[in-house]
C-alpha cells in the first residue's frame, strides 16, 4: 500500500468573481522511499494541492476541499487540525522555495533545528542541542557546534535550506513535501541539495513530494512524475518513461523548452500563449488552446486520464495519433 | 558533501557596526539614571529644606545652580527631581506597553470580529485629543503621580496596540510562521516563541521616544498643578514654580529646562540607535 494515496482531490476558492476550481480532481500516490515531482508552471495547482492535503491554505480562502489523501490508513481531509497538527513535524515534513524567510530571523539556526525534538518528542534541552549539532552535521553544514549558535541572517542561502531541511526530518518524518526547494538557489548549491535529499531517503526510507517546475531536477532525482496543467493531471509515469515517451503534448513541450536543449543559432522552443486564468477555464482539455493538435473533439467535454503504457497515464484523446509527432 | 565556508566566529552583531547614537544615548541616559539612584550621596543640601536667608541666589560657590524663592538649593532639586522624572518615564511607559501590546497581538493574531472590536475601541480613544483627554482622566481622578500613571495606561495603550497589531497581521502569513505550522507547534508556540519577539521590536524602539514624551507630560501636568505637588522636586514643578521670577531670577526655571532637554535628547539618540539596528538586520 502506498503510504501517501491522494484520491481525486478538488480544492475551491472562493474569490470575488465566484468560486474557482484550482485543483480539480487529482490523485497521485506515493510510496515509501519514492521521491515523486510534481510538475508544471506557477499557478498549476501543484502547491496548492499539497497545502491543502496539509491544512495549511487558509480558512477563508478555501471554499471545499475534497476528495480523499489517505496517509498510513487516515483520510488527511477529514482530520481535524489538532490531530493534523500531530503529524506535522513528526511524520510529514515539509520545505519551502525560499528558505531564508522561512527561518525565524531572531531565534539560532541550532534552537530552530533542536525545537521540534523538544516539542515532539520530549528531549531536554541539552539531548536537543546535541541532537541538532548532528543533524547540522548529517545535512553537511561544517562546523555544526558553531554554525549551531548561528543566526540565519549569517547563512548563505544554500546553508539555509540545509538548516530547514535539518529541522524539517529532525523528528525521521516518512513524507517530506519539498516545495521548490531549489529553486531560489544557484546552480552549484541546487544540485547540493538535491544529492542531499536523495541521501536522506536512501538512509530514512523517506517518502519526497517534490514540487518543481524543472524538468532538469526531476530528471536528476524523481521515481515518478506527475505532470499538472492549470488544476489537472495531464499525464503521469516513471520517471524514465516519462523523458523518454512523453505521451501528452504539454509533456513533450515542456521537455522540448529545457534550457539545456538550447542550440546556438536557433531560438529555444517554447509553448506559445499561457497558463488559462482559473476564472475562465476553456472547455474540454485545458491545455487545447495552446496545442498545436487540438481539434474539435478537444475542446468540449470531459478529457479522462487514461491508461497509455505500463503506470503510465495521460489525458489526450489523440494520443494514439501523435506518438511519434512532435509538440 | 561539498563544504561551504561559514563566516568564522559567528557572534550576534559580527556584521553590524553598533551606531554611534547607542552608546551616546546609553551615555546620557546612564548618567541619569546614576544620579538619580545616588541622589541622597550627591545632593548637597536637602532638596526641600527652605533656607530664607539664601533666596533668589544666582549660581554661586556653595550653590552651583543658585536658589530658588523659599532660599532651596536648584542643584539638589535638580538632582533628586531626576528619580521623579525617571520613574514617570518608566511607569509612563510600562504599563501602556503590556496593555498595547498585549491587545495588539490579540488582535492581530485572532482577526474577525475580535480583531474589530478592539480596534473600534482604539478608534474610540484615539479620537480625543491625546492632551486633553489625559489631563481630563488626571482631573477627575484627582492630582498626583497615580493618576498620572492610570491616565497614561488608559489612553497610552494605543500606539503599541497599533504597532504590534500591525506587526501580527504581517507576520502570522509569513514563511516562517508557516513554517513552524509545518513542524506541527501549537499556535500558542508559535505566538510566544516565533511572532512575540518579532512583533515586539517596534514597539521597543517606540517605547524609548515615548518615554520622553512621558516625561514631557509629565512636567507639563505638574506645570499646570496636576502632576507632583509641592514640595516635592521635579523638573516641570521646579520650571512652574521659576516662571514667576524669570526676569529676576533665571536659574530656578533654566537648569530644570536643560535637564529635560538633555535626557530626552538620550533617549532620542537610543530610539534612533535601536530603530537603525532593527534596519540593518532586515
Amino acid at each position: 500500500m502506498a503510504l501517501l494515496d491522494v484520491q481525486d482531490l478538488t480544492v475551491e476558492f472562493g474569490t470575488r468573481a465566484g468560486t474557482v476550481r484550482a485543483v480539480d480532481r487529482v490523485s497521485f500516490a506515493v510510496d515509501k522511499g519514492e521521491i515523486m515531482g510534481l510538475v508544471g508552471e506557477s499557478g498549476s495547482g501543484k502547491t496548492v494541492s499539497c497545502r491543502a492535503m496539509l491544512h495549511l491554505l487558509p480558512a477563508w480562502q478555501v471554499r471545499r476541499a475534497s476528495g480523499r489523501a489517505m496517509f498510513d490508513g487516515q483520510d488527511l481531509l477529514t482530520m481535524d487540525d489538532a490531530g493534523l497538527r500531530d503529524l506535522h513535524g513528526r511524520r510529514i515534513g515539509m520545505i519551502f522555495q525560499n528558505p531564508a524567510s522561512h527561518l525565524d530571523p531572531l531565534m539560532t539556526i541550532g534552537r530552530q533545528v533542536a525545537e521540534p525534538l523538544i516539542y515532539h518528542q520530549g528531549l531536554g534541552a541539552k539531548e536537543a542541542r546535541a541532537e541538532a549539532i548532528e543533524l547540522l552535521r548529517q545535512v553537511g553544514i561544517p562546523d555544526p557546534k558553531r554554525a549551531a549558535d548561528a543566526y540565519p541572517h549569517q547563512f548563505s542561502g544554500g546553508m539555509k535550506q540545509r538548516a530547514v531541511i535539518a529541522g524539517a526530518v529532525a523528528c525521521r518524518p516518512d513524507l517530506l513535501v519539498a516545495d521548490e526547494p531549489t529553486t531560489a538557489l544557484d546552480v552549484t548549491v541546487q544540485a547540493q541539495i538535491l544529492r542531499l535529499l536523495l541521501d536522506l531517503r536512501d538512509r530514512t526510507g523517506l517518502a519526497i513530494i517534490l514540487i518543481t517546475h524543472d524538468l532538469g531536477v526531476v530528471a536528476s532525482t524523481c521515481d515518478a512524475v506527475t505532470v499538472m496543467y492549470a488544476g489537472r493531471i495531464m499525464e503521469r509515469a516513471p520517471k524514465q518513461e516519462l523523458i523518454r515517451a512523453p505521451r501528452h503534448p504539454y509533456t513533450k513541450g515542456i521537455i522540448r523548452s529545457q534550457p539545456s536543449r538550447a542550440e546556438p543559432g536557433r531560438p529555444l522552443d517554447s509553448i506559445e500563449g499561457q497558463l488559462p486564468a482559473l476564472t475562465s477555464l476553456p472547455e474540454g482539455c485545458r491545455f487545447n488552446p495552446r496545442c498545436a493538435h487540438a481539434i474539435a473533439p478537444c475542446r468540449s467535454g470531459e478529457i479522462p486520464l487514461e491508461p497509455v503504457g505500463a503506470d503510465h497515464d495521460a489525458a489526450c484523446i489523440r494520443w494514439r495519433e501523435l506518438q511519434g509527432a512532435a509538440a | 558533501m561539498t563544504a561551504i565556508e561559514l563566516p568564522a566566529a559567528p557572534s550576534r552583531w559580527r556584521n553590524i557596526s553598533l551606531p554611534w547614537t547607542v552608546p551616546a544615548g546609553a551615555a546620557i541616559v546612564l548618567f541619569w539614571i546614576a544620579l538619580a539612584l545616588l541622589a541622597p550621596l550627591v545632593a548637597p543640601f536637602d532638596p526641600i529644606a527652605q533656607d530664607l536667608s539664601v533666596t533668589l541666589h544666582p549660581p554661586e560657590a556653595g550653590h552651583w545652580l543658585g536658589t530658588d524663592n523659599f532660599g532651596r538649593d536648584v542643584l539638589s532639586r535638580l538632582i533628586w527631581g531626576t528619580r521623579i522624572d525617571l520613574l514617570m518615564g518608566f511607569f509612563g511607559v510600562l504599563f501602556p506597553f503590556i496593555i498595547g501590546v498585549t491587545i495588539g497581538a490579540v488582535s492581530g493574531y485572532a482577526g474577525g470580529i475580535v480583531d474589530a472590536v478592539l480596534m473600534r475601541l482604539l478608534d474610540v480613544t484615539i479620537s480625543f485629543p491625546f492632551f486633553v483627554l489625559i489631563i481630563a482622566i488626571v482631573a477627575t481622578l484627582g492630582p498626583g503621580l497615580s493618576s498620572f500613571y492610570i491616565a497614561l495606561a488608559l489612553v497610552g495603550w494605543v500606539s503599541y496596540a497599533r504597532l504590534v497589531r500591525s506587526q501580527f497581521l504581517v507576520l502570522k502569513q509569513s514563511d516562517f510562521v508557516l513554517a513552524a505550522r509545518c513542524l506541527g507547534f501549537s499556535r500558542v508556540r508559535i505566538v510566544f516563541k516565533h511572532i512575540l519577539p518579532n512583533a515586539i521590536m517596534p514597539a521597543v524602539v517606540f517605547s524609548m521616544s515615548d518615554a520622553v514624551l512621558d516625561i514631557l507630560l509629565g512636567s507639563s501636568l505638574s506645570f499646570l498643578g496636576l502632576g507632583i505637588q509641592p514640595p516635592t522636586a521635579e523638573w516641570g514643578l521646579m520650571i512652574a514654580d521659576g516662571k514667576s521670577f524669570i526676569a529676576t531670577a533665571w536659574w530656578i526655571s533654566f537648569f530644570p529646562g536643560i535637564a529635560i532637554i538633555i535626557l530626552a535628547v538620550g533617549f532620542s539618540l537610543l530610539a534612533d540607535g535601536f530603530a537603525e539596528l532593527l534596519g540593518a538586520k532586515d
